[in-house]
């Protein structure tokens, strides 16, 4: 079987997602366009050995709907003869399209991809989308479908995490992202949004807070109290985890991820693909893997995703050396570290989506090339990167520094 | 069309071509569908819709004060039986498309009338409900009287079923989404003005001006299309899949499941069929609407509920089990002996009822007090606007509070309600006896046997007894209970004022505990027992809800009294022996009662804490009864469910078996009215029946190989299962 190598990735910075947000001028697919344009770009790449352009998005409609993987590799110049594709895994699609691409490489159908992901969701909006699962009665009833905040809460209720426990972690995030990009470890990786003149509309972080505070946090109220009690979501979450009384509601604005726009794109192909281009590998894709998790929880599929995938890999939980979890909500990662014991130093060390932001189908490529820089900066060699999904789901990818 | 073939309605034509169609069923007071009202009306729609001469028509009724009750429920059982018969012969497939197409008879006739081509007006006078009033939804204008009988409304959810006529879909394109999905879970009975102001109908006139104003809309011209089937039409709400449709149906699913922990299929395809229905024209959405129809009507809780709810309630209450020799009797004054929360709260209902009440207490002063806080009571019934003033100031009056017992001489019925101890009641019982002669007595207490207290006075066949629940005013159940003497006079006399103050009444026999509390002390204890074997508390409040009951077990325990629970485990110990009562919740009541002093909610100490401010809390200290400490995802949510309703339908095959309920539908319906066992289920005897005897017996002798002998099944379940029978049918062929 041919291995996947990956040669680079670049990611726009998050502009903070809402209307007075830098890039919200900015249309989806310029987004898309910048990230495609300067991983080929820099790397001097011909168009012709593109196979394919993999991209997630979660809400692919309006002006980032149909098939916005296509219309950005036009624009970014890759020529007539490179296709595209959109995906949607949720908030795993950007780390999806790395898998999909790579399996493509590893099975020998293609030699070479740019996979990632792109979200407007200043202009598009979260859930512009609409779809069956909160919504036609059958599914949503079935699935105990809730917003994720109060299944972030119901996991906090439920594996013992309170309020504070929440806002140190978001604190300890903030704190990580600032020192991260004091020490420049995202130099290599940060393609600025520029306009058409070539002026720079974003260069650095929008969303992070790194002056929060155990007590600037304490002054947010929850956000899912009053919608958990009157949309009768809490009732939904106690049927489905009857041992619980009352929903401890924990997660804000704060220790949540942000609401941002971005892009990202890594490029992938086998060893000889890139040694034709003239490119050395970074990293080695070594497995991946995707599962279903308990809907109601539903952001606790990184759990279930990891064992999954440690025992395809066979390996143990003390062989990965580096974990990056998408920081959808504190308790996300709070339950994940409980249930395999790990020490917080070894995840997410440059920050998380609490502090930058969470561009929902480009998350998962940002954070896989945030693992990628992370390994090369200390010069580990292992690291799983997963994401925990909507409707409960799970995608995790184990690479390795090359 | 031949107008002299029609028996069901009158139809005239007037000068101006306007037709009066008025249903006027022959023998009933009541109209309703049947399926030669269906017949009958299906050929006056043809005739309006062929007959140039005719411009439009009115619907209106022949009785004086109402309009229609809607289906006739025993229709849509034979519709039923027919479809068991025919899948027997035919096959499931045929059987299930015959089944579809008959349960679609009504919400095709419905769409003649809106789609003929003529205007037709609903004239409602009196109730107009369920079928009716889709019909009514049906029709190019409704105008309805502002007679004090006059309701609209769609009660269908009540009895397991819902709007199958089209009222999903008309409903939701009349009211925002939100509004629409409310009317039709509730299933609430609406007057006049409300109705208008929801856009339900176009107008409300006087009774007398009811036909003008119909004839006067027609003159003036109505549109004979409906606004849906107009291209313009706008959804009140917007599309299904629009930003507002987000804020709509998610909550909608989850308060669905909030408010019937997804035990309800009829409730659960009223939001799938308007979600489905409001995307697409209206005769697809009825299309669909009638797919879930005849989907909900093949559900056994449709059944069972239709079976319960409607039909054996209705037998009840029309005095299934009066003694057929006596001759009525009319509860003028009614005495109440005992001027405390009970004796109050029957004092109130029989006022409300239009009975003259005699309450006494030991002296003057304390029945005052009682006269006092009945009074408070309706005040604020007043206060809240659900009871007009001069109404409350008539029920109140009708009550005399009272020291002397002399003040019961001519007394129709007297009701003792004084403290629970035998002494206290003898005594009660026979200075009663002593004044009012052979007057029914009868006594009102939930755990005493009456034929006990029937020594206490000097004939016992007129001793009764009268277990009224508590809250009085709220429990809709009353339990008669027959003493070994008790005579047919004083049976009839207590059906007849049962049924005089609008509750529902069971005959049981005479035994410990008599029915619905067997039951309920078996759902209290499983509760108990799940503490002591360390399953969550909230786990068991929760489940216990999910199960399909109204109230948790431990919170139902602290409602009645934690030390009650007690002092009956202790009594039940000494006069049945250590065997009768298992060691484990006893240990669990002495050490609350004794060591922790937490006797319930009326000390604020119970399984819950009651803090001064906000919702009630689980005692945290319930940690402490845990034998062992469990991963609740290891405990089956399943098993549990089943141990609550299990154990309760086993107590009442018990009492059944052991003939102190003797009819099956008052096993039933005294269950689900008296201590809201999962309605869904039919009652608890349904619940056996619909599964089958051998497979319940089966589920309890799992139970009884892993939680102990109170599941061990009765020899009388074995014989039925041997027998092949069920309850229902047995009953039934006793009673042909």
């Amino acid at each position: 079987m041919a291995e996947a190598y990956v040669f680079d990735h670049v990611r726009t910075p998050r502009g903070r997602g809402k209307v007075d947000g830098a890039l919200h001028e900015v249309p989806t697919i310029r987004l898309a366009e910048t990230v495609l344009r300067a991983v080929r770009e820099r790397n001097g790449v011909e168009a012709e050995a593109i196979d394919d352009v993999v991209l997630g998005c979660v809400d692919p409609v309006g002006e980032a709907g149909g098939d916005i993987a296509r219309a950005a590799a036009l624009l970014a110049d890759y020529g007539n003869t490179v296709p595209g594709v959109q995906l949607n895994r949720f908030c795993a699609s950007g780390l999806d399209a790395v898998n999909f691409a790579a399996a493509q490489i590893m099975s020998g159908q293609q030699d070479m991809a740019v996979a990632g992901g792109v979200e407007s969701m200043s202009r598009v909006g979260m859930a512009a989308s609409g779809g069956a699962w909160p919504s036609d009665p059958e599914i949503a009833i079935k699935s105990y479908f809730m917003p994720q905040g109060i299944s972030a809460d119901l996991i906090a209720t439920k594996y013992g995490f309170d309020r504070n426990d929440c806002d140190a972690y978001a604190v300890e995030s903030q704190r990580r992202a600032a020192q991260a990009w004091n020490e420049n470890r995202f130099e290599r990786s940060i393609a600025p949004v520029k306009d058409i003149n070539g002026l720079i509309i974003l260069a650095h972080d929008e969303h992070m807070r790194p002056e929060a505070s155990m007590q600037s946090l304490a002054a947010i109220k929850p956000a899912f109290a009053m919608f958990g009690e009157q949309g009768g979501f809490n009732a939904v979450a106690i049927q489905a985890h009857p041992e619980i009384e009352a929903i401890n509601h924990v997660h804000h604005a704060g220790n949540s991820s942000g609401i941002v726009d971005g892009a990202a794109a890594v490029l992938l192909g086998t060893k000889e693909a890139g040694a034709a281009q003239g490119l050395k590998p970074r990293a080695k894709i070594r497995a991946f893997a995707n599962i279903g998790s308990e809907p109601a929880l539903m952001l606790t599929g990184p759990v279930d995703v990891t064992r999954k995938l440690l025992a395809r890999a066979g390996m143990a939980i003390g062989d990965i050396d580096l974990f990056e979890i998408n920081e959808a909500f504190a308790s996300v990662v709070l339950r994940y570290m409980q249930a395999f014991d790990l020490d917080h130093a070894k995840v997410n060390p440059s920050g998380g989506a609490i502090a930058f932001g969470h561009p929902l189908g480009a998350t998962g490529a940002m954070i896989f090339g945030m693992a990628i820089d992370e390994l090369e900066r200390t010069g580990k060699s292992t690291a799983l990167v997963t994401l925990c999904i909507g409707a409960g789901m799970g995608t995790a990818t184990i690479i390795e520094r090359v | 069309m031949d107008k002299n073939a029609l028996k069901q309605f009158r139809f005239t034509l007037d000068h101006d071509g306007i037709a009066l169609i008025e249903w006027d069923m022959p023998g009933r007071s009541m109209n309703v569908f049947t399926e030669d009202v269906i017949r009958e009306l299906s050929m006056i729609v043809d005739h309006v819709a062929s007959d140039p001469a005719i411009k439009g028509a009115i619907i209106a009724s022949g009785k004086p004060d109402s309009f229609s009750g809607g289906a006739d429920l025993t229709m849509l059982e034979g519709i039923a039986r027919r479809y068991a018969e025919t899948a027997k012969i035919k096959g499931e497939e045929t059987a299930i498309r015959e089944f579809y197409d008959e349960t679609r008879h009504l919400t095709l006739l419905f769409r003649r009338i809106e789609t003929c081509g003529k205007p037709f007006v609903a004239a409602i006078n009196g109730i107009c409900v369920g079928g009716a009033f889709e019909m009514s939804l049906a029709c190019h204008r409704r105008i309805v009287t502002s007679h004090p009988k006059t309701r609209v409304g769609l009660p269908e959810i009540k009895v397991g079923i819902f709007p199958g006529g089209g009222g999903t879909q008309r409903v939701a394109r009349l009211m925002p989404t939100d509004h629409a999905l409310q009317l039709l879970f509730k299933g609430d009975q609406i007057k006049p003005e409300m109705a208008l102001k929801f856009g339900l109908v176009h107008e409300v006139v006087r009774p007398e001006d009811l036909l003008d104003a119909a004839r006067t809309a027609l003159r003036k011209g109505i549109s004979p299309v409906a606004p849906w089937d107009e291209e313009k039409f706008k959804l009140p709400s917007n599309k299904v899949f629009s930003p507002q449709g987000m804020m709509i149906w998610p909550a909608a699913n989850a308060i669905y499941r909030r408010e019937t922990y997804d035990n309800y299929p009829a409730a659960k395809a009223i939001l799938q069929s308007v979600h489905e229905g409001l995307q697409l024209p209206m005769d697809q959405a009825l299309t669909v609407e009638s797919r879930w129809f005849a989907h909900v009507l093949r559900t056994p809780q449709a059944r069972a509920m239709i079976r319960s709810l409607f039909v054996s309630m209705q037998d009840i209450n029309k005095g299934a089990r009066r003694p057929k020799d006596q001759p009525p009797t009319e509860i003028k004054k009614l005495g109440v002996v005992g001027a405390g929360f009970m004796g109050q709260g029957i004092a109130s209902v029989a006022a409300r009822a239009g009975i003259e009440v005699v309450m006494i207490d030991r002296d003057k002063e304390s029945a005052k007090k009682g006269r006092s806080a009945i009074e408070a009571k309706i005040a604020e019934s007043v206060g809240k606007g659900r009871v007009p003033p001069d109404k409350a100031f008539e029920t109140i009056s009708r009550i005399k509070a009272s020291g002397d017992y002399a003040a019961l001489a001519g007394c129709d019925l007297v009701i003792e309600a004084v403290f629970e101890d035998p002494k206290v009641k003898a005594e009660t019982l026979a200075r009663i006896a002593a004044i009012v002669g052979d007057t029914v007595i009868a006594s009102n207490t939930s755990t005493l046997p009456i034929s006990g207290l029937a020594k206490a006075v000097p004939d016992a066949t007129h001793f009764i007894g009268i277990h009224f629940f508590s809250p009085v005013e709220k429990m809709m159940l009353v339990e008669i209970i027959m003493g070994k003497q008790t005579g047919g006079r004083a049976l009839a006399t207590a059906l007849d004022f049962v049924r005089k103050i609008g509750k529902t009444p069971i005959v049981v026999n005479d035994a410990r505990g008599f029915y619905a509390n067997r039951c309920v002390g078996a759902y209290i204890r499983e509760g108990h027992l799940m503490l002591e074997e360390g399953v969550p508390p909230a786990m068991i409040e929760n489940v216990a809800r999910m199960a399909g009951m109204p109230v948790g077990p431990l919170a139902l325990n602290d409602e009645v009294g934690i030390d009650l629970a007690w002092r009956i485990v202790k009594a039940t110990e000494a006069q049945e022996g250590a065997g009768a009562v298992d060691p484990r919740q006893a240990a669990v009541l002495q050490a609350l009662v004794e060591k922790d002093g937490r006797y319930g909610r009326k000390n604020g100490k119970g399984f819950y804490d009651y803090p001064a401010e906000g919702a009630k809390r689980l005692w945290p200290g319930l940690a402490a009864f845990a034998a062992a400490r469990r991963d609740p995802d290891a405990i089956d949510v399943e098993t549990l469910k089943r141990r609550f309703l299990v154990v309760q339908a086993l107590e009442a095959a018990r009492t059944y078996l052991d003939g102190i309920v003797t009819d099956p539908r008052e096993a039933d319906v005294g269950a689900i009215l008296g201590f809201g066992f999962a309605p869904f289920t039919g009652g608890p005897l349904s619940m056996i029946d619909g599964m089958g005897v051998g497979r319940f017996n089966a589920l309890c002798d799992g139970l009884r190989a892993v939680y102990g002998a109170r599941f061990d099944v009765p020899q009388g379940l074995r014989d039925m299962e041997a027998r092949g029978a069920t309850f229902y049918g047995e009953a039934q062929r006793a009673a042909a």
